[in-house]
């Protein structure tokens, strides 16, 4: 396996293009993707940890939840996050342990604002391991 | 370069092309595009016409699906998209409105003059920078309470201006009055609210700016004259925000719901980022009343900024408010879904108009404006990128024939932001800016970068077009010498 995930450019938007050996680790290497967008990953320590639990009708609503999720978190907690432990996956609940730390200026600076996660060109594949594409509003 | 868009458009006239419904199996009724025929070009390029066409699939839609000419690729609608549905029996997108629920813009004209704000525009640009929070992460200067919160919801600048923000004057050349009706903040759930609470009073990052430009042109003096725009070189003040992440999460959290409620209503879509429900069913009728109070959030969000510009201004100038003579021109919101009355087939129509990056234009005469602008017509703000122009502009009763009262919103990308970024430099764009006399703030210089000149159309080629097809009409031009980023 190569890449962790790419960015996918697009005119007003971007979006995310995320692999994994399983869906867990491409849930879990998109939300890192969200978050190479807002910031540097690598400015971030793992200081803090915060478990979440989704539930959706369906593997692409789920994917899309949980990324809701991680932009609600970063808006109000300012917290950003940079590695993720997908505990359970199933088709219509996600478990998760996030780890990182809270926004500081001295220490990271952010890029650009995400207002959410959108259905539009959404995809959850199987291929050799597993592909999703997600793009954002940002 | 291949045309093949030459064999599905029909060319109506050099300003008007229609997808006709055989483009694309489901859709009811044909695409129109209001756009030159060297634009068209560019929309075929990045495929908005396929989401010209989706849009088109919407259950009770009305006439068109309408595309302005700054029209670029959403996600779901095509932003610079209008889509009218029938009340009785059409659908309300929250993905036809977008996240940033009432993005808009406001425009405030003063009695000063180039020559007498260029000496000062560096202290000018840095008091509103340091006046008015803007960026990634900022949290306004008030804090509002849960209660006040609701307060904003349902009343708007209203609110604000009672609290102290602002002149009662500013309400009554505000869209909707600066308060729509129908809010109702029980719809509007928990996250919502913990989002708008920090957020509000603050610009956001982005496209949203605050921008100090001059008058350099007079279409119309008459009509100029209405909005106290009085002679060339006087100094405008723009502010361009919206909802922050309160709206955001309401076009979040209902994206989510209505997806659900698309299947129990047996509703197929292309794309499911138009999910939609029934306007008059619970769901529908839920979205419309939480919108609405991110549209109010809105408005009382960019009565705060004009505030606190207006101090600004006051403190860099030592100059009274009424010596300045800081009065609001108008404020218009782009991203909206309203319920108007259309005359269709000769009968009178109730109908939801969802403009996704696209300003209410409407003409002389009609009821839905402020008296002192009834006999020229609505004024219509148009922001261009922060290096070439912005439009003042009036509504017409073409618009009202046409798109539902409705015109182009701005300049619109042609580059992807990502494109920008590793093409410019924020410091560069900064030093271009500085050599066409421009003086810019901004808190992020990538933020910078991807909003440059280069990455959207020219303003001017989309207000010509819509001048030229009647749907709005220039008034005047400005140009900007001062310029604060999110």
């Amino acid at each position: 396996m190569g890449k962790d995930f790419e960015i996918l450019d697009h005119t007003a938007d971007v979006g995310v293009i995320a692999y994994g050996a399983d869906l867990k680790q491409a849930f879990a290497n998109a939300a890192r993707g969200l978050f190479s967008l807002i910031t540097e990953l690598d400015d971030v320590e793992e200081v803090l940890h915060q478990d979440i639990k989704i539930n959706a009708s369906d593997v692409e609503s789920l994917l899309v939840a949980w990324l809701n999720e991680l932009v609600y978190r970063f808006d109000t907690e300012g917290v950003l996050f940079k590695r993720f432990d997908i505990i359970q996956l199933g088709d219509t609940q996600l478990k998760a342990r996030s780890y990182g730390e809270k926004a500081d200026s001295s220490k990271h600076s952010l890029k650009t604002g995400v207002k959410g996660a959108t259905y539009h060109m959404l995809k959850v594949d199987k291929t050799d391991g597993y592909r999703v594409q997600v793009l954002f509003d940002i | 370069m291949s045309t093949p868009w030459k064999e599905i458009v029909r060319k109506i006239d050099d300003y008007r092309w229609e997808i006709p419904t055989s483009y694309k199996a489901g859709m009811t009724v044909p695409g129109l595009i209001f756009a030159s025929e060297t634009m068209l070009s560019h929309i075929w390029e990045e495929q908005a016409f396929e989401q010209v066409a989706n849009v088109a699939f919407l259950p009770g839609i009305v006439r068109n699906s309408l595309a302005m000419p700054d029209i670029h690729w959403g996600y779901g609608f095509p932003i610079g998209g209008v889509a009218a549905t029938r009340v009785k029996d059409g659908v309300v997108s929250p993905g036809g409105v977008g996240f940033d629920i009432n993005c808009g813009v406001r425009l405030v004209r003063t009695n000063l003059t180039e020559d007498e704000v260029r000496p000062k525009i560096e202290s000018l640009v840095n008091q509103l920078f340091v006046n008015i929070p803007s960026g990634l992460g900022s949290e306004g200067k008030i804090r509002v309470k849960e209660k006040e919160l609701e307060e904003v919801m349902v009343r708007g600048s209203r609110w604000a201006v009672e609290k102290g923000y602002g002149l009662p004057e500013d309400i009554v050349v505000t869209e909707e009055s600066g308060s729509m009706k129908g809010a109702n903040p029980d719809k509007v759930g928990s996250k919502a609210r913990k989002r708008g609470i920090p957020q509000l009073g603050t610009l956001g990052s982005g496209n949203h700016f605050l921008e100090v430009g001059v008058v350099d042109e007079l279409y119309d003096p008459e009509a100029a004259k209405a909005m106290g725009i009085k002679a060339l070189g006087q100094v405008l003040l723009l502010i361009h925000t919206g909802s922050r992440g309160f709206g955001h999460q309401i076009c979040i959290d209902y994206v989510a719901l209505l997806g659900e409620a698309v299947k129990r209503y047996g509703i197929s879509l292309p794309d499911r980022q138009l999910a939609c429900a029934p306007i008059t069913s619970p769901e529908g009728r839920d979205y419309l009343a939480a919108m609405a109070c991110a549209a109010n959030y809105a408005w009382a969000n960019r009565q705060f900024i004009l505030h606190w510009a207006r101090e600004s201004f006051t403190r860099v100038f030592g100059k009274s408010q009424e010596e300045l003579g800081m009065r609001q021109i108008y404020d218009v919101c782009h991203n909206i879904a309203k319920l108007e009355e259309y005359t269709i087939n000769g009968k009178k129509e109730k109908l939801c108009v969802h403009r996704k990056g696209a300003t209410r234009a409407f003409p002389a005469g009609h009821p839905d404006i402020p008296e002192i602008y009834r006999s020229v017509g609505q004024p219509v703000l148009i922001p261009g990128d922060m290096g070439r122009y912005s439009y003042v502009a009036l509504g017409t009763e073409a618009a009202m024939k046409e798109t539902f009262g409705s015109t182009c919103h701005g300049a619109g990308r042609v580059q992807s932001r990502g494109a920008a970024k590793r093409s410019l430099r924020g410091t560069d764009v900064a030093r271009a800016l500085a050599e066409k006399g421009i003086t810019v703030k901004t808190g992020s210089m990538a933020s910078l970068a991807e909003e440059a000149s280069e990455a959207y159309k020219d303003v001017s080629e989309v207000v010509d077009i819509t001048h030229k097809a009647g749907i709005s009409l220039k008034v005047a031009r400005t140009k900007p010498i001062g310029v604060v980023k999110g």
